[in-house]
């Protein structure tokens, strides 16, 4: 019971906070929303007993990269962000796949199976030893490519930082 | 979880509270005695006996004093900064287990406010979003100094929780969990993890220094270039907060470092000793506190004898000696498990 509770208010706070991420006027006003959205999915995560998802999910986006995020924004000082004029086509452009994607998503969720809730079946996925397995024994190949997929992109983003090239070539 | 064991959890929770915010006033009192005494001072000695009554004047002088938010500032986010900074400090200290646990009846009531399997990741969670109350507060001012101050906070919060974590992770390979009662009671029968993890505990410490922005690197609210740093335009209990977190983040720490790598509230031969369970625990939670008073005398001890570091030093130490340090301990923990035959 208090679960459903809890679950109402999340999904609340989030699809709140995820519109006022959109309709913000001030950018940081809209990074301060969007790391409230990964706070209230988090909350999610912990509903579904994916404790350790849940932890690294504030580690990694609301603790790292949103601080980042702010970082920028609030160095470049971007007060107030300017609209740019757009053309009345662009805007039609817009709302024409705006409403294809909302056709994908709801057929997507009319053929979805319903998920029934059931708090008596404790689905063990999210704890650390169940997914260290799961990582490590069955999915080792998946995994550590996407690490060297990681690592090549970290590698290309130094590389395009530097500001001399040819100096640091020779 | 029975009746019982609910209301004992609360009302530990609020003991927990109360400790942690006792604390951290007298550890104001504390630290300027002691940086009387490496000064050749007297220090704070007329409120009460030997000045012990000066936190609760500081507080009242807090509470009392004219409140200022600036005109251009943004009221919400001023407001919300110290809030959540406060917030933060204080929700730590419930992973912490205090002390075996109390034996009455047939129920055993243990002295941690709750046992999550992911405590060290829950601990981490909580210190990489304990940035945000700076970083609001310091742009919310709208004041250049206090801007500079939270970039700075939060460039340095980020490029020390890399090391870190790190630092950790060697832990737990070591120990083979991440709650924090586990790591604890696996030190009963050995030595403590500082032994098997020197380099893994230095590494620690000084992210621990960086993170709660003490000496030497307290570059955020460094007052000969910054002002006051991020808590320039505060006032009254706005500040109080923000000064008063610092120091219910250095009790915590001082905390998570004993219990993480000094054997949290265990001592040597302490089955030897004879002792009832009950009696053992309340002389265990004693020891403990004895250690967390050690880490807090190590953290003023170094305020008062270090110099500040220049910024780009700290970040050199952070990205280019810490990191490789604490990857370096890693791969070393590994191979020494592999040729131990200790690997799972």
């Amino acid at each position: 019971m208090l679960t459903e509770y809890a679950f109402w208010l999340l999904s609340f706070i989030a699809i709140f906070s995820g519109i006022a991420t959109i309709i913000s006027k001030n950018p940081v006003y809209s990074v301060l929303y969007l790391i409230l959205t990964f706070f209230s999915i988090a909350g999610h995560y912990f509903l579904m007993n994916a404790q350790f998802l849940a932890a690294v999910h504030i580690i990694v986006y609301a603790g790292a990269i949103m601080v980042l995020f702010l970082y920028v924004i609030m160095m470049l000082n971007l007060n107030q962000l300017e609209i740019e004029k757009r053309s009345n086509i662009l805007k039609m452009l817009a709302v024409a796949s705006a409403g294809l994607l909302l056709v994908i998503l709801s057929g997507a969720a009319h053929s979805a199976d319903a998920l029934t809730a059931n708090p008596n079946k404790v689905t063990p996925a999210g704890m650390v030893e169940d997914l260290g397995i799961a990582l490590y024994r069955h999915y080792l190949l998946p995994f550590e490519l996407a690490s060297i997929l990681f690592l090549a992109a970290m590698v290309g983003a130094v590389y395009l930082s530097k500001k001399n090239l040819n100096e640091t070539q020779a | 979880m029975t009746d019982s064991m609910l209301i004992y959890k609360i009302i530990l929770c609020v003991i927990v509270f109360a400790v942690s915010l006792g604390a951290a006033a007298y550890m104001t009192w504390g630290e300027r005695k002691l940086a009387a005494w490496l000064q050749d001072r007297v220090g704070p000695n007329r409120a009460g006996p030997l000045g012990l009554l000066q936190p609760i004047a500081d507080g009242i002088k807090m509470i009392f004093k004219e409140e200022m938010i600036p005109t251009h500032s943004n009221r919400w986010l001023f407001i919300l900064g110290p809030s959540f900074f406060m917030l933060c400090a204080c929700m730590t200290g419930v992973v912490i287990p205090w002390g075996a646990g109390w034996q009455s009846g047939e129920t055993l009531y243990p002295m941690q406010v709750t046992d999550i399997n992911i405590g060290l990741l829950y601990l981490l969670s909580v210190v990489s979003i304990g940035v945000y109350g700076v970083m609001i507060g310091g742009w919310a001012s709208n004041n250049k100094f206090a801007l500079l101050g939270a970039l700075r906070a939060s460039s340095q919060m980020i490029s020390y929780e890399v090391a870190m974590g790190m630092a950790l992770i060697a832990l737990v390979m070591m120990t083979g969990t991440l709650s924090l009662k586990e790591i604890v009671a696996q030190q009963d029968a050995g030595f403590a993890n500082v032994v098997y993890q020197p380099l893994g505990f230095i590494i620690f410490l000084i992210c621990a220094f960086a993170e709660t922005n003490r000496a030497p690197f307290d570059l955020p609210e460094c007052e000969s270039e910054l002002v006051g740093g991020y808590h320039t335009e505060y006032s009254s209990m706005k500040l109080g907060f923000y000064l008063f977190a610092e120091y219910i983040n250095m009790f915590i720490s001082s905390a998570i470092m004993a219990s993480l790598y000094f054997g949290g509230y265990n001592f040597p031969f302490q089955h030897e000793l004879g002792l009832d369970g009950n009696v053992l625990t309340a002389v265990q939670t004693a020891v403990f506190f004895g250690k967390i008073l050690m880490f807090i005398f190590l953290f003023m001890w170094i305020r008062w004898t270090l110099p500040r570091f220049r910024y780009d030093q700290l970040m050199n130490l952070g990205w280019k000696v810490l990191l490789p340090l604490a990857i370096a301990n890693i791969i070393i923990t590994g191979f020494v498990m592999l040729f131990t035959g200790k690997l799972g």
